[in-house]
Formats: C-alpha cells, sequence, structure tokens
C-alpha cells in the first residue's frame, strides 16, 4: 500500500529502554522500524510485555526514547522543543484503555474536551469554548447537554467517547489508540470501534491502534504489525496476516484465540504454547522467541533475524519464514 | 432428565444489594441445572448477575449489602442456602473447588504455594502433612507446573500469572471436587497462555470428570469449553441451550445481537460491526417489562409492560421474549 509516498510518520531505529532495579536494564522496545502511511489504521497487537503501549507512548514522545528518530511530516519530533513542539503535539493525540481512570472525576465533561483547547488557545470565547464542546460531543454520538455532566454519569462506553472527543479537540492528524476498547462490554466494543471507523472516513484520521483482540485489531486495521518482547516480528496487510503468517509467534498466537463458532473450534488444531514469555530484562540470545518456538534450532539462538521481506509488503524476523 | 445425574440445581434464586441509591437487583428468578461431568457456561455482560450467582452458589456474596432473597440452591442433594458458615467452609474447598480472575489477589502472599495446598488436604482430607505434600506435589505436576518439588516451596510473587492459575486450579481440584465454578478464569492472561489453561481445565475435565460452571464473557472460550449455555441480561436467563443452539439458532435479540457485534477473523473487512445501540439499564429500578427492550430492535408494546416467561423451543433451549410465545409468533 501506498509504496511510493512517503509515510505521515516514520519510526527508524527506536528504542525505549527502561532502568530498573540493580542497574538492569528493561528493553520494552528494541530497534522498532515501521512506516505508518497517512490515513490507514496500523494495528499493533502482542502479549503483555511486549512494548506495544510503550511503543505507542514513544512515538508521541510521551516517553523520551534511548535511541532512534521519529519522524512526523517529515520532521524529526525529537528535535523540536518550545512552540514547535507544542505546535506537533496537536498534531498527534491519544486515546487511552481506561475509561474510568482518565477522566477527571471532578471535572465537568466540558471541562475535560476543553482543556486541550485552553492548552493550545485554540476557543476564543466562553461561547466559542462552549460551542465547539458541544460539536465535539455531537460527533462522537453524544448529546451537548451532556457538557455539564460529569464523569460518574456516564457508562464504560459514553467515558470512551468523552475520551475521543477530547482527543479531537485540537484536530488532529494521528491517533495513538491505547486498547481504547479493552475495558469495555462485548456489545458496546462495537460501538467504539464503528465510530472510530466513522470518524476516520470523514475526517482522513491515521490510526495507530494496540490491542491484544486479534479479532478486532484484524477487523479495523490495514496493517498489522506484531511485537513480541520488544521487537517486530511480523508486519503485513491484515488480511495477508491473518490467511498467511509467516512467523511462528504470530501462527501461535492467531491460533490460540478462541473463535466464537462451536464447529469452527472442534476442527481446529489449536498450536499451544510452551512456557511462559520471558522477562524483557534478561531476554534469550539470539531471536526473542526461540524458547517457546516449536521450530527453533541452534541458528535461532546465535543470531538474531533481521526483519526482511519475506513476499512483496510481507515482513518477518525469522531466519525459516 | 434423571435426577441421579444433577450436581446442582438452582431455583428461583433472587439476589439483591442494598446500596444507597436503593435496593439493586442483582440476580432475578434464575433457575438452572447442572448435570455430572457437564460444562456450562454463563455469559453476559458486566452486572448481568453472572457473577452473583455463582457467588450465591459458594455463598460468598458479601452480606451486609448482598441478601439472597429467595430460591434454592441444591448441590448434592443438600440446600446450600441453609447452610450454616460452618457447614460451608466443610463443602468449599472439598464439594465445590473455586477459580477467580485475578490469581494474584485470591492467593496468599504470604504463604508458600505448597502450604496453601496442602491446608486444603489436611483440612478436607485428614492427610497428615507428609501425604499432604506428595499430592500438592502430584497436584502442580498434573497442572503442568515445571519443576514442583522447588515449585512447591515457593511463593506466588515468584510466579508468572499463568503459573499462578495453574496453582489456582490445583488448590481448587486438590479434594477431587464434583462442582469447579471458574469465574472469568482467562482475562487476566494473555491469549496464548489462555490457550494453556484451557487445555489445561479441558482435559482434567475429561479425566476427573468434574462438573464445571465457567463464567465468561467470551463466546470464543464458549465454543471451545462448554457444552451448554445460560445467557443472562440484567440479573435474568435470557436464553438456555446447548452450545449448538445458541451458536447456530438463537432466539433471543440479545443473544442475536451478542454474536451479531463480534468481528470474526473470517469476516471480510470494511463490513461494519453491528452493534447493540443504548446501554443495560439502571438495575435499582429494572424495568417492569422486558429489561432489553430498550435496545431491542423488534420491541412491541407488551415488551415494554410484561415480561416474558421462558418459552421452549426443545428439550433443552428455552428464550425469554414475546416474539416467541404463540400468541405473537408472526406465522
Amino acid at each position: 500500500m501506498n509504496g511510493n509516498s512517503a509515510p505521515l510518520v516514520e519510526i527508524e531505529g527506536l528504542s525505549k529502554h527502561f532502568q530498573v532495579a540493580d542497574g538492569q536494564t528493561l528493553k520494552a522496545v528494541n530497534d522498532l522500524t515501521l512506516g505508518i502511511y497517512k490515513g490507514e489504521t496500523l494495528g499493533v497487537v502482542g502479549e503483555s510485555g511486549c512494548g506495544k503501549s510503550t511503543a505507542g507512548r514513544t512515538i508521541l514522545r510521551l516517553y523520551e526514547p534511548t535511541a532512534g528518530t521519529v519522524t512526523f511530516n517529515g520532521q524529526n519530533i525529537y528535535k523540536m522543543g518550545g512552540s514547535k513542539l507544542k505546535a506537533m503535539r496537536r498534531q498527534m493525540q491519544m486515546v487511552f484503555q481506561d475509561p474510568y481512570a482518565s477522566l477527571n472525576p471532578r471535572w465537568s465533561v466540558e471541562n475535560i474536551i476543553a482543556e486541550p483547547l485552553d492548552l493550545h488557545n485554540l476557543a476564543g470565547s466562553r461561547k466559542e469554548r462552549r460551542m465547539k464542546v458541544e460539536s465535539l460531543l455531537e460527533r462522537v454520538g453524544l448529546q451537548s447537554s451532556h457538557a455539564d455532566r460529569y464523569p460518574h454519569e456516564f457508562s464504560g462506553g459514553q467515558r470512551q467517547r468523552i475520551g475521543i472527543a477530547r482527543s479531537l479537540a485540537v484536530d488532529p492528524q494521528f491517533i495513538v489508540c491505547d486498547e481504547p476498547i479493552s475495558a469495555l462490554d462485548v456489545s458496546i466494543q462495537a460501538q467504539i470501534v464503528n465510530l472510530l471507523k466513522e470518524l476516520q472516513r470523514s475526517e482522513g484520521f491515521t490510526y495507530m491502534f494496540i490491542a491484544h483482540d486479534l479479532a478486532m485489531v484484524k477487523h479495523i486495521s490495514d496493517r498489522v504489525a506484531v511485537m513480541y518482547l520488544g521487537k517486530l516480528v511480523e508486519l503485513a496487510e491484515s488480511a495477508d496476516l491473518y490467511a498467511d503468517a509467516k512467523h511462528p509467534y504470530t501462527q501461535a498466537l492467531l491460533s490460540s484465540i478462541p473463535v466464537p463458532d462451536p464447529d469452527i473450534e472442534a476442527r481446529k488444531e489449536r498450536i499451544v504454547l510452551k512456557g511462559d514469555i520471558p522477562s524483557p530484562i534478561n531476554p534469550p540470545s539470539g531471536c526473542p522467541f526461540r524458547t517457546r518456538c516449536p521450530a527453533a534450532t541452534e541458528r535461532c539462538a546465535a543470531e538474531m533475524p533481521q526483519l526482511r521481506e519475506v513476499k512483496p509488503g510481507h515482513l518477518a524476523a525469522c531466519h525459516y519464514a | 432428565m434423571n435426577d441421579n445425574d444433577t450436581v446442582l440445581s438452582v431455583k428461583e434464586l433472587q439476589v439483591a444489594f442494598r446500596t444507597r441509591s436503593g435496593e439493586v437487583q442483582g440476580v432475578r428468578n434464575v433457575t438452572f441445572d447442572l448435570k455430572k461431568g457437564e460444562a456450562l457456561a454463563i455469559v453476559g455482560e458486566s452486572g448481568s448477575g453472572k457473577s452473583v450467582t455463582a457467588q450465591s452458589i459458594m455463598r460468598l456474596i458479601p452480606s451486609p449489602p448482598g441478601m439472597v432473597k429467595g430460591g434454592t440452591i441444591q448441590f448434592n442433594g443438600q440446600n446450600i442456602l441453609k447452610k450454616s458458615e460452618k457447614e460451608m467452609e466443610a463443602i468449599r474447598g472439598k464439594e465445590m473447588g473455586m477459580i477467580f480472575q485475578d490469581p494474584m489477589t485470591s492467593l496468599n502472599p504470604t504463604m508458600t504455594i505448597g502450604r496453601q495446598i496442602t491446608e486444603v488436604l489436611i483440612k478436607h482430607q485428614n492427610m497428615d502433612k507428609k501425604q499432604a505434600r506428595l499430592r500438592a506435589i502430584e497436584m502442580l505436576r498434573l497442572v503442568g507446573l515445571p519443576s514442583p518439588d522447588q515449585r512447591f516451596s515457593q511463593y506466588p510473587h515468584e510466579f508468572s500469572g499463568g503459573m499462578r492459575q495453574r496453582a489456582m486450579i490445583a488448590i481448587a481440584l486438590a479434594c477431587d471436587p464434583t462442582l469447579l465454578i471458574a469465574d472469568e478464569p482467562t482475562t487476566a492472561l494473555d491469549v496464548t497462555i489462555q490457550a494453556q489453561i484451557l487445555e489445561l481445565m479441558k482435559d482434567l475435565q475429561e479425566r476427573l470428570g468434574t462438573s464445571i460452571i465457567l463464567i465468561t464473557h467470551d463466546l470464543g472460550i464458549v465454543a471451545d469449553m462448554c457444552d451448554r449455555v445460560i445467557v443472562m441480561y440484567a440479573g435474568k436467563v435470557v436464553e438456555e441451550g446447548t452450545k449448538d443452539e445458541i451458536f447456530k439458532n438463537p432466539k433471543h435479540p440479545y443473544t442475536r445481537g451478542l454474536l451479531r457485534s463480534l468481528p470474526r477473523l473470517d469476516q471480510p473487512k470494511d463490513e461494519p460491526l453491528i452493534p447493540i445501540d443504548g446501554t443495560p439499564p439502571n438495575m435499582a429500578n429494572p424495568p417492569i417489562g422486558c429489561a432489553f427492550c430498550d435496545r431491542c430492535d423488534f420491541a412491541m408494546k407488551i415488551c415494554t409492560e410484561v415480561d416474558s416467561k421462558m418459552i421452549t423451543h426443545s428439550e433443552t433451549h428455552a428464550s425469554r421474549c414475546w416474539l416467541h410465545h404463540s400468541s405473537y409468533r408472526e406465522e
């Protein structure tokens, strides 16, 4: 997709390491290189500790990187400062996982949604501020009268709509959605996903959609990146990834998802991985997945597989893919 | 149905909670049976009463604010609701095993895993310390923990999430219970670890013949694990059937909506999901009629006035909806 145009967000060699107790280093994200194109939804999947949320936050410069660059619209965001950085922050927004924890319970919905407007001086008068908030509420499927209420008066799905309205307030181009539906009930999840897709259609947003629900990620994403222990292990167009996964980890991940269809479940040969995810403080040598991989060889312990194109538009980091 | 086969029989169970905004009806007249060796799923959204139903069976409803307002629960021929706390202690852990969602908060962090298993065995099976230790190590091996001898003397914080849940299962099954209640046992786990735990539960059920009540919101797990399904909404059972009946021929508009709102791996992209609009009702003031009618595309006048009875479609399949009532059926 978009083979010739430059990506909107270009991530190169991005690493984020944290210092933990005893002078050890936790390599949350390790040498991530990836482009996100304008108007697309890039899904990022992986299990807890794989670095997907850290990647999302570092890409928005909520964390300072250990190494690497993120170029947004042609400019390195880590080199910016002052007013330029502030202007860039308007372009990149985030929707958080927990709609119960990410809204200030003592603020009215109007103040919650208008906070980014105030920070960026986007509302001239009180009246304009109120009007903007009301129109944002309507855009996410709430009512303008909700502006005077407080978060506790809303259900989880409605709160997530408020969180989305807040991220839309500054007219961003790129939105990182970090598990935006994981805390919601099944019947409500589809409402939020449809809302995100409608907004993308009408406003041309670019999304990075982080989640562990692979069926939902497939549904919403154009391309999907799979991470394991801080490394990108596979990247492909969504339909291709699900139909023809090349990395043994992706294959196991896909086969692990229970499908709500008894016939498929009865037929399915599930690949059950042995053991637990190793600690990112002390990852295995070579390929990070080799300790659980059914096809691992000596080469996997000695040599870290590089991400390479295994078929057009489909990258995998496995010696044997 | 042969009565000897029935392990558990819940009839007209009603549970309420006293809150500042009035009495909240958590469970409203729930009735179901569970047979020996059967795996029954209870599905529903948060607040639908599925966990409260399970907690009532274990008599773990915190009281106050909770109280069982009516109904009976027959378990192995005894009415659970009439038992004293002391009698319940003899039943819990021995005849009923439980697994909770969060293995970190349900294990005691100050006791070794080994002691947490042997405690159960010494209390319920009158084993001495040595016997209990052997049996505990055997259980740890059975649930697939590597080097169980070492694991026996470790503490919960030394275990990963998946290993803790395995240890919980070992404790729950140590005394060979007739009934295992698993309340969202894999919700806190990653998918590859979830696959391990589900595989383990299926395997143990086959080998030990335990009856299982699995509470979950994940219909994929239901399709994988269970024989029969109960769908709850706003404290009531709205549909009940075998796995095939529920997935292939769902009757209640809520069940149908739930299945339709799930994205599927084999579904073409760009087909919008079909959500169920609206939100569940406030249970402090539940609607007089059908609790789902505000969100239902087929709601009729009668739905807002009176709730339907369970209407039978087959020996095993029933749903609570006026659409299927003979006098309202279109055909």
